[in-house]
């Protein structure tokens, strides 16, 4: 973790502008790109600075690092992307991605996951990351090059499909269990969330309508005139401050939400390795199956109801030569096939050695992330109390005094 | 016609004249020298063959001489609240009788007799007497002692004396005939200037009351979502470790803020709502007040007018339009110095109401 790359690179996602280009099909489409800035961290002598570097990125960019890297390193769980569509959406905030406020915390968001690729000690010493941070043209052509899409296996994209592994590994049950209810508790609360900042809206943007009427009730009174008049004042000044405490929301919120799609790829982990499982279950079974043919072919026996076995005493036995000729290819997959099944038991092996030193670190990240986020929240619910204290000690003043 | 003597509870008979009358409607209210105590409690339901309605338990407690006794507990229902508000307006027309409840309620999903409504009702029915008690001159009002003193029998055949239906008909015949568009004639300046007020006034307090029902609405809607918020995180704590205390006590904070919330609710519902719309009815109120002097004027008016047409006739009208004229200043006067007794009275409740509103406010974010 010393040696990772944020440690010694600065990098920020400080910009995003709006472009219009044409897309593969040469039809105009308009998108926003992102400007990552990169910057050697040198030891602050003399106030030498080293010069920044930087390149413009679009989010479809960030999708293909991401495949390329959840592909290439399935053991790992692979930092999410912000949100491709706004969704847990309160009715003031925008569901358009071309909205400035969205792309405003979605660049935030871009930064974040360059920041935990970049502090992650396997992940930010690979070199396709590296060049996606410095290397403005060719980096597609490069990523598409490694082939990583052929090591992609199409099965995984089916979410939902199970298969079905005779000895699951109780560990990864337990977890997957754990993904699914850390997807489902946080999207639950973050609806929830949603709507209470829209019920929380409502209630302090009515309060504003007491500025205007006390405005206008003050015109015709000689004594309350003044207090009422500023009373109104300070109801608008009311009004007007949940547009700030729900902006600090927001952020809130994309913190739970970067951990609900972390739950996607803790899931996703968890789905490979059962694919592992489950290819190594099926060798394992091809294995046996061919070595009891091959033993069946050698001592004549018929163990097994085969279709081949009953069209052979149909249409005549098959000629020793034939037979031998049989046997030895049999032999040879079988001796195929124990070296593979050895391989696929090694790389189960290690698979699971690696995921698990992931997934501990990836708790103690989680654990301590969610606590802050908490914390952060508690902080932010204590300063809109503060506000609504000094808003309300003031408007009593003003009414004291009608 | 029984319209020309001033009937009040002091010399039923006698007309006073106008400068004793100022004298009597300067006086303020002291609250610290009360000596009339009443409560408006315990609802209950009878039913007869042909209807079913509420009664209200009305306890007076008094030191007053003119009553025989010192405490008094009736039973009465809104009808008799109905018969005592019209009695007082008749006997003083250009005086500011409290608001009752309204017959019923027709927005909100409120039922005729479910409990809330009820309470509300309660709460308004104790308020209107209480206001009659703390007013100078309607506190000494004889129907007022007879409403808080006698048994239902004898109420009911008080009521059926005094001026019948023809002639409370023929009063409100008399003001539809004489609603001058645009003011009546010689209207003194500061009743013009009552009504200006009254008009932007009561504008004002309406769309104050809505705003207090639709910031109530608001709230309980927090509320509602609030309640599903909170579980979430204890759920949620089941699945973890490390952060399960944290997520714990996020959802009971939570929790703690919807009791805080509620409060807050409860303590709208029972200050600002009833306040407000008490003076929404208020407005209305006055308004008739003023249209029942313009009345009291146009007949002066009208008189006047046939007077200027039938010169040779001049020594027949002039004692009528002295009784008039009496009258007319009487009436004036009476409405000047409850007007600005209620202007008082109105800026108190407002700033209390505010305050406490405030107050609430402060004590649900301190929570």
């Amino acid at each position: 973790v010393e040696d990772c790359l944020a440690k010694k690179m600065e990098i920020t996602v400080s910009e995003a502008e709006k472009r219009t280009g044409r897309n593969a099909m040469n039809m105009q489409e308009t998108y926003t790109a992102y400007l990552i800035e990169t910057r050697a961290v040198e030891s602050q002598s003399e106030g030498q600075c080293a010069p920044v570097d930087s390149l413009w990125r679009r989010y479809s960019e960030f999708e293909l690092l991401r495949n390329y890297l959840s592909v290439t390193y399935p053991h790992i769980v692979v930092p999410p992307l912000p949100e491709k569509r706004a969704d847990f959406v309160w009715h003031k905030l925008s569901a358009d991605n071309m909205d400035p406020d969205f792309v405003e915390r979605r660049r935030i968001g871009l930064e974040n996951f360059l920041l935990r690729v970049a502090s992650h000690p396997v992940l930010c010493q690979d070199k396709i990351f590296y060049s996606f941070l410095t290397q403005e043209g060719g980096w597609k052509e490069m990523v598409n090059e490694t082939g990583f899409q052929l090591k992609a296996d199409s099965r995984l994209k089916a979410l939902n499909a199970t298969f079905r592994v005779k000895n699951p590994d109780k560990r990864f049950t337990e977890l997957k269990h754990y993904s699914d209810e850390l997807q489902s508790v946080i999207s639950h609360l973050l609806r929830v969330r949603a709507r209470v900042a829209d019920r929380l809206y409502g209630v302090y943007k009515v309060h504003g309508n007491y500025g205007r009427v006390f405005s206008e009730w003050s015109a015709i009174e000689k004594e309350m005139g003044d207090g009422l008049q500023s009373a109104g004042h300070h109801m608008d000044v009311y009004a007007a401050s949940i547009d700030d405490i729900l902006e600090e929301e927001e952020h809130y919120a994309d913190q739970l939400k970067e951990y609900l799609f972390y739950a996607e790829a803790l899931r996703a982990v968890c789905r490979k390795h059962e694919l592992m499982q489950y290819d190594l279950e099926m060798a394992a079974q091809d294995l046996t199956s061919k070595k009891q043919q091959c033993e069946e072919l050698a001592t004549g026996t018929v163990r097994t109801f085969s279709l081949k076995g009953m069209t052979s005493k149909l249409f005549g036995q098959e000629t020793p030569e034939q037979r031998e000729a049989k046997i030895k290819i049999l032999e040879e997959q079988i001796q195929e096939g124990e070296e593979q099944l050895k391989c696929k038991n090694l790389e189960g092996r290690d698979f699971v050695k690696s995921a698990w030193a992931d997934i501990e670190r990836f708790k103690e990240q989680k654990n301590h992330d969610l606590k802050e986020a908490l914390i952060s929240y508690a902080v932010m619910q204590i300063s809109m109390c503060k506000k609504g204290i000094q808003v309300w000690t003031n408007a009593k003043e003003c009414f004291s005094k009608m | 016609d029984t319209s020309l003597a001033e009937v009040n509870s002091f010399s039923p008979s006698m007309p006073m004249s106008p400068s004793s009358m100022i004298n009597k409607y300067k006086f303020q209210d002291e609250p610290e020298l009360r000596d009339l105590f009443i409560t408006v409690d315990d609802p209950e339901s009878h039913i007869t063959a042909i209807e079913t309605f509420i009664t209200y338990r009305v306890i007076t407690k008094t030191s007053r001489g003119e009553f025989d006794s010192s405490e008094y507990e009736v039973r009465r229902r809104y009808q008799d609240f109905l018969w005592l508000k019209s009695k007082l307006e008749e006997a003083h027309p250009t005086l500011i009788i409290p608001p009752l409840p309204e017959k019923f309620i027709m927005k909100g999903m409120v039922e005729r007799f479910s409990d809330e409504f009820i309470e509300t009702r309660r709460k308004a029915l104790h308020k209107f007497l209480n206001r009659i008690a703390d007013h100078p001159t309607l506190t000494f009002n004889e129907d007022f002692k007879i409403f808080l003193t006698a048994q239902s029998w004898e109420l009911s055949s008080h009521k059926k004396q005094g001026p019948g239906l023809l002639s409370r008909m023929g009063q409100t015949v008399r003001a539809v005939a004489s609603s001058v568009r645009g003011g009546v004639k010689n209207r003194p300046e500061m009743f013009t200037e009552m009504n200006d007020y009254m008009e932007t006034f009561s504008q004002k307090i309406n769309v104050l009351d809505k705003i207090a029902h639709r910031i109530y609405k608001e709230e309980r809607e927090y509320f509602n979502e609030m309640k599903e918020y909170g579980p979430i995180h204890t759920l949620w704590s089941a699945s973890e470790e490390d952060i399960a205390d944290s997520l714990k006590g996020v959802a009971s904070c939570i929790d703690k803020c919807c009791k805080a919330t509620e409060k807050r609710m409860a303590g709208l519902s029972e200050n600002l709502l009833p306040i407000l719309h008490e003076y929404v009815l208020y407005s209305e109120i006055l308004m008739s007040v003023l249209k029942r002097r313009d009345q009291i004027q146009s007949e002066l008016n009208s008189r006047v007018d046939a007077l200027v047409n039938k010169k040779t006739e001049k020594y027949l009208f002039s004692e009528e339009i002295g009784k008039l004229e009496d009258k007319v200043e009487c009436a004036n006067n009476a409405l000047k110095a409850d007007w600005d007794r209620w202007k008082q009275n109105m800026q108190c409740d407002m700033r209390s109401t505010f305050t406490s509103v405030a107050e609430n406010n402060l004590r649900y974010y301190e929570e």
